[in-house]
Order: C-alpha cells, then structure tokens, then sequence
C-alpha cells in the first residue's frame, strides 16, 4: 500500500446559494482544488451527494460533474452514505490512490438542498432513517437526535445549557471563518429562546439546510511534492464502521458504536493514540452529535464530553479545539459535502494557514462524519509532512 | 404512498408479526431472513405482546409532513415486554406527565393520511396502560 497525501483544497463560500445550481457548486469547489495544487489531470474522481434525486431531481450525477468539469472520460461515480457521503468519497479516493490504480484523483462533496422547500428538504434528510420503522412514525431527525440527547441527560446529568454551550462554541468558531454560512455570535440565551423543534432541541441546536461544495485532490506521497507547492498533508488513518439503521434496535444511544470502531481502526492504523491528536472536526448536525462522537471515538471518557464545550475545553485555544471551521452548526452541513471541508479544515490547519482559526502547532488531525444516526461512521486521521 | 407497500406492511402495523430464532430464540421485529443475534436463518413466527415500558421520548414541535395536525405530539422508543424496543407515537396523556419508564400498551390507530383523498396509513401508536384499563 502506498502512502497518500492531500496536496489540493478548495471550497466556495456555503450558505443558501440561490444563483448557483449543483453543477456550479461542484465545479467552482473542484476548480480551486486543482488551482490550489496546480495539477494538469485528475486520473479519477468520488462525489460524496446524499439525495440529489430528492433534492434536484437529478441522478447519475458522476458523470454529469465530470462533464462539466471537463474530465470526461474518467472514472467518475457519487458516494452516498446519508451525511457520510463526504468522507466516505474522501476514503474511496484514498484507497484508490493507496491501491496504485490512479495517482491524482479527487474526492468531492456536494448538496444542493434549496431546490426543495423545507417540508420536502426535512424528507430528504429523513430517508437517512429507517423509512419503513422510525420515519414512518412521524418521528424526525431532529427527534431521534432529542432522544439521544434524553438519553444522555438520564445517564450523565447533562443540561439543556451545557448542549447549548456547544452551538455558542461553534458560532464563536464559524465567526472567523469566511466561508461559513453563519458568521455570527449567539448566546446561550438565543439558543435557549429559538423555538423548540424537538424537546430537549432547540432550532439553534440544528445544524441547518445549506448549499455547498468541497473538493480535495489525493496523490500518492512520494508524488506530492513534485505536484503540489504546498507542504503535503499525510493521509495516516482511515477508519469505517456501519451500526443498526434503526436507533430503536441499539443497547444504548449515547454511544455511537460505528463512531468507535471506525476509530479504532484509523488509530490502529496512524498508530497514534487519542492524547496525540491537536486538533478535531467532529460531525456536530446536532450539539448533542458533538459530545456523544467525542466520547465514542475515545477523545473523552463517556459522560465526560458533556460540559467539554461549557467549561472551555474544546474551544479555540482549549485543550483539544474541536469543530474550529464552526463546524456543521455555523459552517452549514450540505451533507454530502460535510465530509470533505471536514478533510479541509485539517489540511488548512495541518499547513498552517487557517488564519485566525489557527490551532498553535498543529501536527495531528482527526475528522469525524457520519449518517443517520450514526449507522455510518468514517473517520480520518491526517498528519503534517 | 402506493398501495401495494402499505398492503405489504399490513402484518407488523396491524398485528405486530414478528419471528423467533429457532437457534438464539431472538426476537426479530420486523421479522428477518438472518437473525441479528446468532446469524440463524429458521424462526417460528409470532406475535408481540402489546404491553411495554416507555424508554426514551420526545415532543416533535416541528413535524413532517403528514402529521402537521397533530403537532406537538410525543414519540419514543417503547421497550414491550418480550424485549423488542420500537419506535412509535404515545397519544391520549397529557404531555407534561409523560416519564421514562411508564407502563404503555399498543393500540391499533391512524398513522397518517395521503392527502384529502389519498391512503390512509394504519399502524401502532402507544397509549397510558392505567388509562387504557379504566
């Protein structure tokens, strides 16, 4: 297996992106990840899109972006694993490069999720359930993330303020972060006064329905520094696992078993442990998402994440900043895109040029995506060259 | 929703048909081809008990479509007592007195409606045990 180097990044400022259709996303995101390397052919591309038959009416959409991008006849197929379509394109990609069947290849995400009003956006996103056994019951995705929450709350003693605490964190975040779709402050107050979507979740707890691209470029490590003028970033870790669809059928709901052993698997392989990781991008669609994946891929003991972001732990500047990019709260979550700003995020930090944003010495990062309610996890860990 | 898909889910909505491992004696509900305990692949059919205990909830403020006339309404995960946990609505109590652990029993009710014309979709929803046996 050979190794693997991200040497190109780009993504386009995320919000609600009217003028701009799925195929723009895409190709505008993917241009500057070719501009940023300077690379004169991909040899294959992945496109992490959860819905975009739901959301646009459109399938088989690996050849339509490889059309308009330009790069046809290559290999070019959509990922979907619900909001792990990101990472999960991110880790074909990988894999192919790893394998030696192509050397320069991108791995994308894209959602374009405007096109539908939010009654047919919120059914999208709940095909990511069980249909058939949870959806069907008039249950949302906001709703099995509020049972989640109520679980934690009955276990660990966890407040509506300490979930609150997370969406203020991430703002703080989002708020030195020009792509974000929310560049904004708010309070725990605000979180706590937006109106109830599913008790104990507030409006201000969810992550939001956006429009955005984000796109990489993977070549093999020993290639990257003739390729790319960039310091490369070493891919070291890859990490999936996949639990039951249905929360229903789980032990326990606080703890994301697919979240663990996807984990386990991208550390085993980065040989490193948990205490040597500097900074993390966590898939926060809900403030409770956050504390139960940091806890579930062992950055924190369970039941200890909870008060992480109320006493400072996981902010800028903390002890292990979590979602500094704003994460899904403030940065937006166009969920097949999620997965790759994820993979940016680190890339940009592990480089060193995330601005205001900059954890200090940054050398180990770990992105974390997952779907539905944790059915999917995939996890990355990524080092400085 | 197309008629031959709700036909077809008659059997778990009405009666809550389930199937019994013949090897680990799991219970599988909806019923399976492979048993999610042992790998087995014989089982006895059977029928759920409709009495059970209210794990988790919650109250859906903002609800999808089909179920807009009936917001605010709980829905949790109801543990019955041969151990299968489903998720399903808890209707007839007063929102505020609902608790983790609570008695529940299953009743055969409307889920939702296909429009002004459309299927209606029958299933299960929880209710209060004491209630239901005054």
């Amino acid at each position: 297996m050979r190794d693997v180097a991200v040497i190109g990044i780009g993504m386009s400022k995320w919000g609600e992106c009217w003028q701009h259709s799925l195929r723009d996303l895409f190709v505008s995101a993917a241009l500057q990840a070719i501009d940023d390397c300077g690379v004169s052919r991909l040899d294959s591309m992945y496109v992490g899109c959860m819905a975009p038959g739901l959301f646009n009416g459109q399938e088989h959409i690996g050849p339509l972006l490889a059309d308009y991008l330009g790069v046809t006849p290559i290999p070019a197929v959509r990922v979907e694993s619900a909001c792990a379509s990101g990472g999960l394109a991110f880790r074909q990609a990988y894999m192919e490069v790893a394998a030696g069947f192509s050397d320069i290849v991108l791995a994308a995400g894209v959602e374009k999720m405007t096109d539908v009003d939010g009654e047919a956006a919120t059914y999208a996103l709940g095909t990511a359930a069980d249909q058939e056994y949870e959806s069907f019951q008039g249950i949302t995705f906001p709703g099995l993330y509020a049972l989640i929450a109520r679980s934690y709350m009955q276990k660990y003693g966890l407040t509506v303020e300490d979930l609150a605490a997370v969406a203020v964190k991430n703002h703080s975040h989002g708020l030195k972060n020009p792509r974000a779709q929310f560049q904004r402050a708010i309070t725990v107050e605000e979180v706590l006064q937006s109106s109830l979507v599913a008790d104990p979740l507030h409006l201000l707890d969810c992550s939001p329905i956006t429009d955005g691209a984000a796109a990489v470029i993977l070549c093999p490590l020993r290639k990257a520094m003739k390729l790319s003028k960039h310091k490369p970033v070493k891919v070291i870790g890859s990490g999936h696992a996949t639990d039951t669809i249905a929360l229903h059928a789980r032990k326990q709901l606080e703890f994301f078993y697919s979240s663990a052993k996807a984990a386990e698997k991208a550390f085993q392989m980065a040989e490193v442990t948990p205490q040597q990781i500097d900074v993390v991008e966590v898939h926060d669609c809900f403030t409770i998402a956050e504390i139960c994946a940091l806890e579930s891929i062992g950055l924190f003991e369970p039941g200890q994440a909870g008060k992480a972001a109320a006493q400072g732990i996981t902010h800028l500047g903390g002890k292990l900043p979590v979602n500094v990019s704003g994460g899904l709260k403030s940065k937006g979550h166009p969920v097949g895109a999620t997965g790759i700003a994820q993979i940016i995020e680190i890339v940009e930090q592990l480089r060193g040029t995330a601005g205001e944003r900059q954890v200090a010495n940054a050398k180990i990062g770990l992105t974390h995506n997952m779907g539905g309610t944790a059915a999917s996890t995939v996890v990355h860990i990524l080092e400085a060259c | 929703m197309f008629p031959p898909k709700i036909w077809r889910e008659f059997p778990q909505r009405y009666r809550l048909e389930a199937s019994q491992c013949q090897k680990c004696n799991k219970i599988a509900f909806p019923p399976r081809l492979v048993c999610p305990g042992c790998g087995g692949r014989k089982f006895n059919a059977m029928k759920l008990a409709r009495q059970g205990r209210l794990v988790h909830f919650t109250i859906i403020h903002t609800p999808p479509a089909g179920f807009e006339d009936q917001s605010p309404y709980a829905v949790g995960i109801v543990e019955l007592d041969q151990g299968v946990q489903i998720t399903c609505q808890i209707v007839d109590v007063d929102l505020t007195q609902l608790a983790a652990g609570q008695r529940l029993i299953i009743e055969f009710r409307a889920i939702q409606k296909d429009g002004e014309s459309g299927t209606i979709a029958y299933g299960y929803k929880a209710v209060p045990a004491m209630e239901h046996n005054s």
